[in-house]
């Protein structure tokens, strides 16, 4: 039997937050060498005599039979989690603690409390992001400084810092409180929708890297989705804006493996389960009164999901959404993104105007975008020359080579 | 045909997860490729890292580990092959090789004179 694909990474996040609920989370380090020491188990083993039937069960039996030996020896010497201190100290109870600490229901809550303990309040919003990845979805430092396309000792550095936070946290988040539950779970969801933008929308140029952390997020997502308080209308709308961009991520690249925009992509090429599965969760989320930036961000994916040409998107709707995402969450992209619709529905002058009345579009200086879409509206103006300019502009902030020669086949239709 | 064994010497796992299920990934493949081709007399098995050394007519028993770290036996392979070059062209292609490990290749001696 051949062992699916990412099992190791997958299996290391389920390990790392059962042992860390056991360890108390000031021995996540301890957690970590349990979990490799499994891995190095599951290599010798496996790769004389096939992978097991259940490998999941296999390597979790090896990390609780690892623990139990760690909690023997070192139950003097440490102090482990101090909710279970007791139960941990006596041999009599120790076994049937762990037994049950290692149950199935255990383990699943164990990754929604590592899940909201990595969204701590005093981490900034990146090194959420990192720890999520590194801890959660058993990504190295390296991974993850290549999936952010970041230096590794950036990367390092934010995670170090960030692991230091979370075990001067001295225990777990409780996910058994309701109110805590509740107050912190927009940042988890905010956590979860940055890693699976830097996924759709990052600079990483291996479209490997970007499908892997989109995955992440969706598994993430849906795990949150089966706790009675994760289940709220915004985690619904999350999870379907998800499902909806995600359709679209096979169409970004072309058969050459170029990359492809919106406009110009093949529509056969989405995928239509992931739109029925975003248009079911979506449905799911019109509950309540509350329409978060997810809602609205999945009604413009869903807009798009649904259009079979670029012609026949709705895209007075796709202003009119963009309109109430400003309202929510204002930001430049979002203000640039609806630029580009209003041209679709107006024509490229009127799009030019609303770009250029971006309130704060000198932080947009830096995102090549930004010039792209100039550009790409001055060339539908009849105006090449300065469309030229414009793809120049963004060619020299291209992030990655994919980006370099899509932009570089925009110049030469300047010059076409 | 004539056997030798394989002796898996070091090697590092690697750290990230990704690695090692890539890496046993690669074992399970070279190992299948050379049964596939009729080399394969026993897989073999993988052995602990740590034991117990007996030595001497005292018979005193000491801890493993053995040797240092890159120098322990992880397993071993028994494999049929025409001859010591043939064998020797076999064990390159063992991932363990890439990680710093190493081939012990040793030929089994024969019953005949």
């Amino acid at each position: 039997m051949e062992p699916s694909d990412h099992l190791f990474r997958r299996e290391a996040g389920r390990m790392v937050s059962t042992l860390t609920r056991i360890f108390g989370i000031h021995n996540l380090a301890l957690a970590e060498d349990v979990v490799q020491d499994a891995f190095c188990r599951a290599l010798e083993v496996w790769k004389f005599r096939g992978v097991p039937e259940n490998p999941s069960a296999w390597l979790m039996a090896t990390a609780k039979n690892r623990a139990l030996d760690v909690l023997r020896r070192e139950r003097t010497a440490r102090t482990f989690a101090p909710e279970l201190g007791r139960l941990l100290q006596s041999e009599w109870t120790l076994v049937p603690a762990v037994e049950e600490l290692f149950g199935a229901s255990a383990i699943k809550d164990d990754q929604l409390r590592m899940m909201f303990s990595c969204c701590h309040p005093r981490l900034p919003e990146e090194a959420q992001v990192a720890l999520v990845l590194h801890i959660l979805c058993g990504f190295t430092v390296n991974e993850v400084a290549n999936a952010f396309v970041s230096g590794q000792a950036a990367i390092e550095k934010r995670i170090s810092r960030a692991k230091k936070v979370l075990a001067g946290s001295k225990k777990l988040f409780d996910v058994a409180a309701a109110a805590d539950f509740s107050r912190r779970l927009p940042a988890v969801r905010r956590a979860l929708y940055l890693l699976f933008n830097e996924g759709y929308h990052g600079a990483s140029p291996e479209s490997a890297v970007r499908t892997d952390l989109c995955r992440e997020a969706m598994r993430l997502v849906a795990l949150l989705l089966e706790h009675p308080l994760g289940a709220t209308p915004a985690t619904f709308a999350l999870a379907a804006l998800m499902c909806l961009h995600a359709a679209r991520l096979p169409g970004r690249l072309d058969a050459a493996g170029n990359l492809s925009s919106l406009f110009d992509q093949d529509r056969s090429r989405w995928d239509r389960k992931l739109v029925t599965e975003g248009e079911r969760l979506l449905d799911r989320s019109a509950t309540g009164n509350e329409l978060t930036e997810y809602h609205v961000e999945a009604g413009i994916a869903l807009v798009h999901a649904t259009a079979a040409r670029t012609d026949e998107t709705d895209w007075a709707q796709i202003v009119s959404l963009y309109d109430k995402l400003i309202a929510i969450r204002p930001s430049p992209v979002v203000a640039l993104n609806r630029a580009i619709a209003v041209a679709q529905l107006e024509g490229p002058e009127r799009g030019l105007e609303e770009i250029h009345a971006i309130a704060d579009q000198d932080r947009l200086a830096a995102y090549p975008f930004y010039s792209a879409a100039l550009g790409e509206l001055e060339l539908r103006k009849g105006r090449p020359k300065i469309a030229y300019e414009h793809f120049q502009t963004a060619l020299g902030l291209a992030r990655n080579g994919m980006e370099r020669q899509f932009l570089e086949r925009r110049l030469a239709a300047c010059q076409g | 045909m004539s056997e030798f064994v394989f002796l898996y010497r070091g090697g590092e796992a690697g750290r990230s997860p990704e690695q090692m299920q890539q890496m046993m990934q690669k074992w399970m493949a070279w190992l299948k490729g050379m049964g596939e081709k009729g080399h394969i007399k026993d897989q073999g098995q993988p052995l602990e890292r740590g034991g117990k050394l007996v030595k001497g007519k005292q018979k005193t028993v000491t801890d493993g580990p053995f040797a240092e770290a890159k120098d322990i036996v992880g397993g071993y392979t028994l494999i049929e092959a025409r001859d010591l070059e043939q064998a020797v062209e076999l064990s390159k292609g063992c991932p363990i090789l890439e990680v710093e490990g190493a081939v012990e290749v040793r030929p089994v001696m024969k019953m005949s004179m």
